[in-house]
């Protein structure tokens, strides 16, 4: 087994589960957030895992 | 040659088509978004530029140039991010996040789990896309890990934890830049002498890295991190397989909830991760040198220890709010004290990883 076998098992993997992903949970691309968020004017909402829920925050759960 | 040339600017054009189509299905943010992750990829890989080791260098052969790049990435970010945060403080957020018991251990056991891969939570994903099967292996298990650390998290940070604090402004950017030029002068006085230079690969590598970082904040609205994304994954495989998780604060919270039932596309770490691992392959593709050697073979118990050291940088990474880019890097150059302590807890931690990786009859490096 070579090296290029595990990478392409690698992104091979990802773009399966992204793929099953898309086609369970579809994107919205007329729901999508400005452009760049510095300058936006709107609180973030990303997931992160330096953060705890806080519902009522303007930086959700995560990271 | 000319084929070289050709199949090179396929890999370009590929890259390139997959951004435009996320910008396309999702939106033009996150396609900018996952265009950073190919980035961080790129850099990564082909600069050889990586956390975990450079602190194995520094304990081994203390050798602290790796680890010195890290502090002047992060101080390159702290330059911009920290000042940022303080005038924009509803548009963009950083690591930020309280120090506990939990908080410590957590990074101590991430720090000997990153030593035993050789792979923390960037090098596990750029590892796995540039053929190292111990990072392939460990990387679905890292998943499971964040997604059951998070799972738990509430009651671990019951254990007792203070308030998050931080760095703020000019005086707190200033105090970033004295302890990370504290902490860098301590592994130069450390560091054995004749290698305490720092080679040019590293310095473009960490000014590389720090744009690249400083885009993501100004892009996504929040720092680069990597825990968070391979733990949702873990989460919508689960809730495909009919578990219920309800029962976890956590996941059963309606943020959660909501970004389960959103696409990864739209998922900023997850859009990192994805780009990070392409990266890391679009670079091993380009190089052709080291693609056709054959993987190293292990004996089953080895990758049995490759597994439970994935799950437990999943889950210890949870606990410590971060792995080495949410919390360390992210973390510090945002001005997050649970950074620092996070630092000297996960190196900590490398010391035991090391002499693991060892015992275990994985290679030496």
């Amino acid at each position: 087994m070579s090296r290029m076998f595990i990478s392409a098992i690698a992104l091979v993997g990802i773009l399966i589960l992204t793929g099953i992903d898309i086609r369970m949970t579809p994107p919205n691309p007329y729901k999508s957030p400005p452009l760049i968020a510095f300058g936006s004017g709107l609180s973030g909402s990303g997931g992160f895992c330096g953060s705890l829920l806080n519902e009522g925050s303007t930086t959700d759960p995560g990271q | 040659m000319t084929r070289v040339v050709l199949f090179r600017m396929a890999l370009v054009l590929t890259a390139f088509g997959l951004v435009v189509l996320v910008s396309l299905f999702a939106g033009a943010r996150f396609g900018i978004v996952l265009s950073i992750g190919l980035g961080f990829g790129i850099v990564l890989e082909g600069l050889r530029f990586g956390f975990a080791g450079p602190w194995r260098m520094m304990i081994l052969h203390r050798e602290p140039a790796g680890i010195l790049a890290q502090f002047l990435a992060i101080g390159l970010v702290a330059c911009v991010a920290i000042p940022m945060l303080a005038f924009h403080p509803t548009e963009l957020s950083g690591a930020q996040a309280p120090i506990g018991w939990a908080m410590i251990g957590g990074a101590f056991v991430f720090g000997a789990a990153m030593q035993i891969i050789l792979g923390c939570g960037s090098g596990t994903l750029v590892n796995a896309g540039s053929g190292n099967p111990v990072s392939l292996v460990a990387l679905p298990f890292f998943a499971l890990g964040s997604f059951a650390g998070a799972y738990h998290i509430f009651w671990w940070t019951d254990l007792g934890s203070l308030p998050i604090m931080t760095l703020e402004g000019g005086a707190g950017l200033v105090g970033t830049l004295i302890l990370l030029i504290i902490m860098a002068g301590i592994f130069l006085i450390l560091g054995k002498k004749g290698s305490r230079s720092l080679p040019r690969r590293y310095i473009i590598a960490a000014i590389f890295i720090a744009v690249l970082a400083i885009c993501n904040l100004l892009v996504s609205g929040q720092p680069w991190g990597v825990v968070y994304g391979l733990g949702l994954w873990a989460a919508k495989g689960a809730v495909v397989l009919g578990f219920d998780l309800s029962s976890s604060t956590y996941w059963a919270a309606s943020s959660s909830v909501g970004r389960l039932n959103s696409s990864v596309l739209t998922d900023y770490t997850s859009l990192t991760n994805i780009g990070m691992l392409a990266g890391a392959f679009g670079v091993s593709v380009w190089r052709n040198r080291d693609l056709g050697h054959p993987v190293p073979s292990y004996p089953l118990s080895t990758w049995f220890v490759v597994i439970v050291a994935g799950l437990a940088l999943g889950y210890a990474s949870r606990l410590a709010f971060g792995c080495n880019v949410g919390a360390f890097f992210s973390g510090i150059s945002t001005g997050s004290l649970h950074g620092w302590v996070w630092f000297i807890a996960a190196f900590m931690g490398a010391f035991l990883g090391i002499r693991i990786r060892f015992v275990v009859g994985l290679k030496p490096s």
